[in-house]
């Protein structure tokens, strides 16, 4: 029975992953399938990565439609790094963030990807893929943007390739623009620039997320729209960048402009819902949590631009025969649609939106991919209600949110001294 | 045993009483702080550590004003804490022993003590939050008396409330040794000082606090170490806008500068093993309780 159930959901997956791949890539992907039919009941695949990325409810659709076992383990991207450079034997398949990525991978614990083996690969968004925007012009190179980091010149490489290789460090999965959340209703006009971060008006109602390498480029972003400043790359401050950046914080905080530093999600939701605070650091589904509670925040698109992340799905070194062959397969399925529906729902664009498409109702695709307004309830993959029939999703439009980004999450060269001063600003 | 003890063999017998809590010792705690004293002397370039000496991290260390300042914050908050715990915790113990004449309603009024521990400390924090905020319960309460027209802001996330939940969480840990000692003390030497002629302050000051200083003295380390040791409530309660000594050091680990916060670590040892000693050196713990 096992064995007819994981034919016929592999079957399936090539259905919907072959529809733009040739047949030739997808049988690469697949070798001997006799031999892999019999083994792959066996096979237990674990998963580990930030909790908007490694969900129980998609290793569970996944270990149906493949036939093996995908187990899971979430781990943010914090406690995530010292385990790829220390343990790595304890992880098999990890989604990283990109700027995480940027700082483990000379580790040599991973395996390179053959893109060749991935049929979904031609089909990845060129923004990630070959960090081009929507019009074919290059997108920003502030901070690190995933494709920086999506390609090595060899197999053993500890740097990373200028460009375009066929050896590619990770699957892009998952990304999204960030920006800042607001209160419309205490604040009760419009905001259209990081300046109001620093606004003496909202004086001891401003918090910044305490991540040093996220928190600063809000700050960036708001002391470049007071023309107090223009980097070079705020995703990669020069020493004294850094000093001019922190310096000012320290002199704003003295003043009171900040109400606090939150470092978890239910912080910024409980800042933001209880009023403590108007306009602060956010990520998208803190939004949510404040709206659900019946209370006005808006994602706030700034014209300066959004703050883009991403995560990719890469694979530790040890890995290899039966289990390799299911990491590849993994890969393929995670790209061919289910899971980029099921994390759309969640407002994260997927690396191939014309595949997650195929799993999300108009309604759905219109609301989150499109910036139209809703024709029905928009509720996320558990049930939960998101928004309202008309209502429209923050900042507009795939085009109009990705297609406007001003800096990557990064990683700074001069990262040691610019935590030893973000250290000093929190303390001040 | 004196008699016994010429055989050699019995001489290996106090070694191996305390073999075992030696080794227990040198296992989850010589090791551990043998690793981190390595680990402080050795280079790291962001991701992996080189076991090469280096006097980088200290040097980084003692030359930055931050790490004086963040002693200095955590060295305030513990010494406040500490006051404020001493006087709860020896009120409420003196209340306990000398007012309260039967065992069995002492018993029961210290377990009421201890009743808001039966919840997590995390959640006795956080309920401070809606209380303090600025539109929480006191702000709104003085608000609608018409004592202010504006929230007060210094409540929460600020040094105040970091301070009062400290004096929330770690009062217990004050009052259950004080009232320890105190029950100790025999009843019939207060009515011999009465007796003389002291008055009750006098009988405070010369035959209670003496008397329970060792109370006060294992209070006071059980309060100065969790209060140096903390990062949570620092964090939470200031909003993230006071950085304690190992609120920074969780921000090295967090990325991957591993040996800067052991050398970090290494001197918050040093510091709290000074702390200690100094309240040994007013009260000699070990010959008070041998009494």
């Amino acid at each position: 029975m096992t064995l007819d159930k994981a034919g016929v959901s592999r079957r399936k997956f090539l259905k919907t992953s072959a529809a733009a791949a040739g047949a030739a890539a997808g049988s690469g992907v697949i070798g001997a399938p006799m031999i892999w039919a019999q083994n792959i009941r066996d096979i237990t695949l674990s998963w580990t990565g930030p909790s908007f990325s490694v969900i129980a409810d998609i290793a569970q659709k996944a270990s149906e439609d493949l036939g093996f076992t995908i187990t899971t383990q979430v781990m943010e991207s914090v406690n995530l790094m010292p385990r790829v450079v220390n343990q790595p034997e304890t992880l098999e398949v990890v989604d990283m963030e990109y700027w995480a990525l940027a700082k483990v991978w000379r580790s040599g614990n991973y395996q390179t990807i053959d893109p060749k083996k991935i049929a979904e690969w031609d089909n990845i968004t060129p923004i990630l893929k070959d960090g081009k925007n929507f019009d074919g012009t290059d997108l920003t190179r502030q901070g690190i943007l995933p494709y920086k980091v999506l390609y090595v010149d060899s197999a053993d490489s500890t740097e990373f390739a200028s460009g375009t290789t066929d050896i590619a460090t990770t699957v892009p999965l998952i990304f999204n623009a960030d920006t800042l959340g607001i209160r419309p209703d205490l604040i009760g006009r419009p905001v259209e620039s990081y300046a109001e971060l620093f606004n003496p008006e909202f004086k001891g109602k401003v918090a910044l997320v305490n991540v040093p390498g996220t928190g600063i480029l809000d700050a960036a972003n708001a002391f470049e729209a007071l023309g107090e400043i223009t980097y070079a790359d705020k995703g990669n401050m020069t020493r004294d960048e850094i000093d001019f950046t922190i310096n000012r914080l320290i002199e704003l905080k003295r003043d009171g402009q900040f109400r606090a530093f939150w470092v978890s999600f239910d912080e910024s939701v409980n800042l933001m819902a209880s009023g403590e605070v108007v306009i602060q650091s956010m990520w998208a589904p803190a939004v949510t949590a404040v709206k659900a509670r019946g209370i006005p925040c808006v994602y706030q698109g700034m014209k300066e631009g959004y703050r883009a992340w991403g995560d990719g799905t890469g694979i530790m070194k040890h890995l290899s025969g039966l289990k390799l062959d299911a990491a590849y397969e993994f890969m393929n399925w995670q790209l061919s649609g289910w899971q980029g529906g099921f994390i759309g729902r969640q407002g994260y664009y997927s690396s191939t939106p014309q595949n997650a498409r195929n799993f999300m109702t108009d309604n759905e695709w219109g609301y989150w991919y499109e910036g139209k307004p809703a024709t029905e309830e928009i509720v996320d993959p558990y049930g939960t209600v998101m928004d309202q029939v008309g209502a429209v999703r923050d900042g507009g439009s795939f085009e109009d949110r990705i297609g406007n980004i001003s800096v990557f999450n990064t990683v700074m060269d001069e990262e040691r001294y610019m935590v030893q001063r973000w250290n000093e600003f929190i303390s001040a | 045993m004196s008699g016994r003890s010429s055989g050699g063999g019995t001489r290996l017998v106090p070694y191996l009483q305390v073999a075992p809590l030696a080794l227990f010792t040198i296992a989850f705690v010589g090791i551990p702080i043998m690793t981190l004293l390595a680990l402080s002397f050795w280079q790291t370039d962001g991701i992996s550590i080189y076991r090469e000496f280096t006097l980088e991290n200290y040097r980084e260390l003692f030359t930055s004003g931050l790490t004086y300042r963040l002693f200095y914050t955590t060295i305030k908050f513990a010494l406040i804490t500490l006051v404020a715990t001493t006087i709860i915790g020896f009120t409420c113990s003196y209340f306990l022993v000398f007012h309260v004449r039967s065992l069995k309603w002492q018993i029961a009024l210290l377990l009421v003590c201890t009743i808001p521990f039966w919840t997590s400390n995390v959640i006795r924090m956080i309920s401070w939050i809606p209380f303090l905020g600025r539109e929480g319960l006191f702000n709104r309460a003085i608000m609608s008396m018409g004592l202010t027209s504006e929230p007060l802001d210094f409540l929460l996330y600020s040094q105040f409330s970091v301070v009062l939940t400290y004096i929330h969480l770690y009062t217990l840990f004050m009052i259950v040794p004080i009232f320890n000692s105190m029950a100790k003390i025999n009843p019939n030497i207060i009515e011999a000082a009465r007796d003389a002629g002291a008055s009750g302050w006098q009988i405070l000051t010369t035959i209670i606090i003496p008397l329970s200083r060792t109370g006060i003295a294992l209070g006071a380390i059980f309060v100065v170490t969790l209060v140096m040791g903390d990062f949570f409530v620092a964090r939470v309660m200031s909003g993230g806008q006071a950085a304690s000594v190992v609120s920074a050091m969780k921000n090295q680990i967090d990325n991957l500068f591993y040996p800067q916060a052991a050398a970090m670590a290494i001197l918050l040892i040093v510091v709290v093993a000074l702390l200690v000693s100094a309240i040994l050196r007013v009260v000699d713990i070990r010959s008070e309780l041998a009494k």
